[in-house]
């Protein structure tokens, strides 16, 4: 088993929980990883991504080379675009709709959501949306994250063990938001593929 | 033994932790700022009592360390590359004194500058200072290596430096523990003279240094760090030191290596590995994530030998950081990369927060600064330094920690007046009071922002030296006290915040405008906190 993941979004978005929740589960399940994350400057609104890579032999680098990346998770749509350089030729795309717009020049929203479906694997999901119907906008990498877990070779349940384990110190009403959120954006690509 | 999910910041706090550590100093700096963190909030350290506070700067850490080390316990000093700048008075001097606790110097080196100005490699120090480099290429031997470095430390009686990188700073992996080991008794050094550098006691010493070089050299060899891998195909060697061996690896992951291999994990590099690569194989390609400092020493002026590869002949670029296909691409080995980003994607630099008070100070300034014509705010090195990028343009030099006010006294000093520098409160403690102390001597006319956030906001928010401090700083310095003028950068002050900056700006003399509000993120943070501690109370 080997994944490559690079996840994308922007400082201050939450893609370290998407990270952290992947990482635990990993753990659970006695998988190597690896997992290589942007601090510092860039946090403070600029473009940040996640390489993180699992396998069940030892992994070497921990960047993962150009073209290998299996998925783009992403929470931003244009993010998700700016690393297809690392996604291999029949990789997959899963992005929030939902765009950041904190630079003036930000592009047609339509212009790349049609770059996104040209494509050849993709899930587009209106985070946002689905997550406030599950209780906060705020669960919307938790969408994102539930959309994106049966294409990450983990089990079910050491994902949502994982969830368990990261919302532990914020209480029970705040383990199950999450969860409902996972379950959202997982129903969702099981209903769409 | 237990398998913690770790970054390489956090193995390294984990691994001094467990190896006995007593203290350890530190400045915020990116990718570096996680080893103090990681201990300040670790319930073991705590219970270990283990020293773990920020310092002013990079040097006073330095220096605290090596009284903890003189004192018999071990100490670890950690800071960004451009930190060991600061610090390297200190540094180099260690070494001649030498250590008597152990003491491990950690510098987080920056390659392709992700945040930092410059991408200078800490290895030229030590080498520069004799004193021993530990290299990890992964998270587990960064662990090792902090227990190795102390022993080699106490062993040789000399500071030791662990060098790593932004990518292995901030990677995490599993990392599995070893046993906790004791800290050190109290122990004075045997000779009471040690660290006293007359020049009688230091040319001593100093030959000293240079005599433990060879030993040094043959631990590389046993400690398991460095080692020599023969190949089936003799026509290239090549020499990975510390991640680039995970680079060039990675290219491998299918077939064996075929080249002759020597792994650098340990500096000095022993003589005889060295020659063993350079006999068996026809030519050598060196690797170094970081600037081309084996390749140099192995190539020489004049290169009179077997043609040597790396970034000096441009195999590998000349700057910047390794990647898996920077390494494939210099061993010829083909690679597909996926499609090209679309020619519409926008780039997304940093910026300042919604909400910043950084934000404000810099909108009057503009429009106070306005009737003196642009290009006179020096700035210095902080999230305001963002304010030199649209749409604020305010500012026009970065340079190093505490530059804005020395840059200012010089400019005015050639006729720019006014001059104005802008400081952060942290930055200010750091490298700002002397350079204070030199204008108010000279009575320079700069105007001088101290941009007071009460935090180290671009690291993440770590407490602030000057916290509470800063115009008791200013006036025990001998600013004026009608000069010292606190402002709230907010929107609804505007107008009178421009109009006290311009009274200040028209002074023939050192002023200290000090606009202070609180960074939002650790303000954020705290209300966040309290809400969680109230409803704590409630239940
Ligand atoms: S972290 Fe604090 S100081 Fe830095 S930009 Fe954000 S609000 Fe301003």
């Amino acid at each position: 088993m080997k994944k490559n993941i690079i996840l994308a979004g922007v400082g201050g978005q939450g893609i370290l929980s998407i990270a952290a929740c992947i990482g635990l589960a990993a753990i659970e399940e006695g998988l190597f990883l690896k997992q290589a994350e942007v601090h510092g400057m860039s946090q403070r609104g600029g473009a940040v991504q996640s390489h993180l890579r699992l396998s069940s032999t030892e992994i070497a680098s921990d960047l993962i080379p150009e073209g290998k990346a299996d998925i783009i998770i992403s929470i931003e749509p244009m993010e998700s675009l700016r690393y297809l350089p690392m996604l291999s030729p029949d990789g997959l795309i899963i992005t929030s709709i939902n765009p950041f717009v904190n630079i003036n020049n930000y592009p047609d929203l339509e212009l790349i959501l049609q770059e996104i479906w040209k494509q050849p694997k993709y899930f587009t999901l209106d985070a946002d949306a689905m997550a406030k119907e599950c209780g906060s906008v705020k669960a919307a990498n938790m969408i994102i994250l539930g959309a994106a877990s049966p294409y990450l070779g983990l089990k079910p349940q050491s994902i949502e063990n994982a969830i368990r384990t990261l919302f532990k110190n914020k209480g029970e009403e705040m383990i199950e938001l999450n969860l409902k959120a996972k379950n959202a954006g997982l129903k969702y690509v099981t209903e769409n593929s | 033994m237990q398998k913690l999910l770790l970054l390489g910041d956090e193995a390294i706090a984990q691994g001094a932790i467990d190896s006995g550590l007593s203290g350890v100093y530190a400045y915020p700096g990116t990718p570096s700022t996680e080893i103090m963190e990681y201990i300040q909030v670790s319930k073991e350290s705590k219970s270990l009592n283990i020293r773990a506070m920020w310092s002013a700067n990079e040097k006073t850490a330095m220096e605290s360390a090596l009284g903890m080390s003189y004192a018999g316990k071990r100490a670890l000093v950690c800071m960004k590359h451009v930190g060991l700048n600061v610090a390297a008075d200190a540094f180099v001097n260690s070494a001649i004194t030498g250590a008597n606790g152990g003491l491990v110097v950690v510098a987080a080196d920056d390659p392709s500058m992700h945040s930092s100005q410059n991408e200078q490699d800490s290895r030229f120090y030590a080498k520069f200072s004799f004193i021993p480099i530990l290299e990890p290429t992964n998270q587990q031997e960064a662990y090792d290596m902090i227990r190795y470095g102390f022993d080699l430390s106490e062993k040789m009686r000399i500071p030791v430096m662990l060098r790593i990188t932004t990518r292995l700073a901030h990677s995490r992996s599993g990392v599995i523990r070893k046993e906790v080991r004791h800290q050190n008794e109290l122990k004075l050094p045997g000779n009471l003279r040690q660290f006293v550098l007359l020049p009688a006691i230091a040319r001593k010493q100093y030959r000293e240094l240079l005599a433990k070089q060879s030993e040094l050299q043959k631990l590389s060899g046993e400690s398991g760090f460095n080692y020599y891998q023969p190949g089936t195909d003799t026509k290239l060697g090549i020499v990975a030191c510390g991640l680039a061996f995970n680079y060039l690896m990675e290219n491998f992951t299918e077939s064996p290596l075929p080249y002759p291999l020597l792994k650098i994990g340990q500096y000095p590099v022993p003589d005889d590995l060295v020659k063993k690569i350079y006999d068996d194989c026809d030519e050598i390609l060196v690797m170094e994530d970081g600037y081309p400092i084996f390749e140099e020493q192995l190539k020489g002026i004049l290169n009179l030998g077997k043609p040597i590869h790396g970034r000096l002949d441009g195999t590998l670029p000349r700057d910047g950081e390794l990647t898996p296909n920077i390494v494939a691409q210099a061993l010829g080995i083909e690679f597909q990369v996926g499609k090209e980003i679309p020619g519409f994607l926008k780039n997304r630099p940093p910026r300042l927060c919604d909400g910043c008070s950084h934000n404000d100070a810099f909108l009057a300034l503009n429009e106070a600064i306005l009737s003196y014509g642009k290009g006179r705010v020096f700035s210095d090195i902080g999230c305001y330094t963002l304010s030199a990028l649209e749409p604020l343009e305010s500012i026009n030099s970065c340079v190093d920690m505490g530059a804005s006010i020395t840059m200012a006294i010089g400019a005015a000093d050639a006729g720019l007046v006014p001059a104005v520098a802008a400081i952060g409160d942290s930055t200010f403690t750091h490298s700002g009071i002397t350079g204070l102390l030199d204008a108010v001597n000279n009575n320079s006319p700069i105007t001088i922002l101290i941009l007071d956030n009460s935090t180290t906001g671009m690291t993440g928010g770590q407490t602030s030296s000057a916290y509470g401090k800063v115009e008791d700083i200013c006036r025990g310095v001998g600013v004026k006290e009608e000069h010292i003028r606190i402002i709230k950068p907010l929107r609804k002050n505007h107008e009178e915040n421009i109009l006290i900056m311009q009274e200040e700006l028209a002074y023939q003399g050192v002023s200290v405008i000090i606009p202070r509000r609180e960074c939002i993120q650790t303000l954020n943070r705290r209300m966040r906190q309290q809400a969680k501690i109230k409803s704590l109370e409630i239940i």
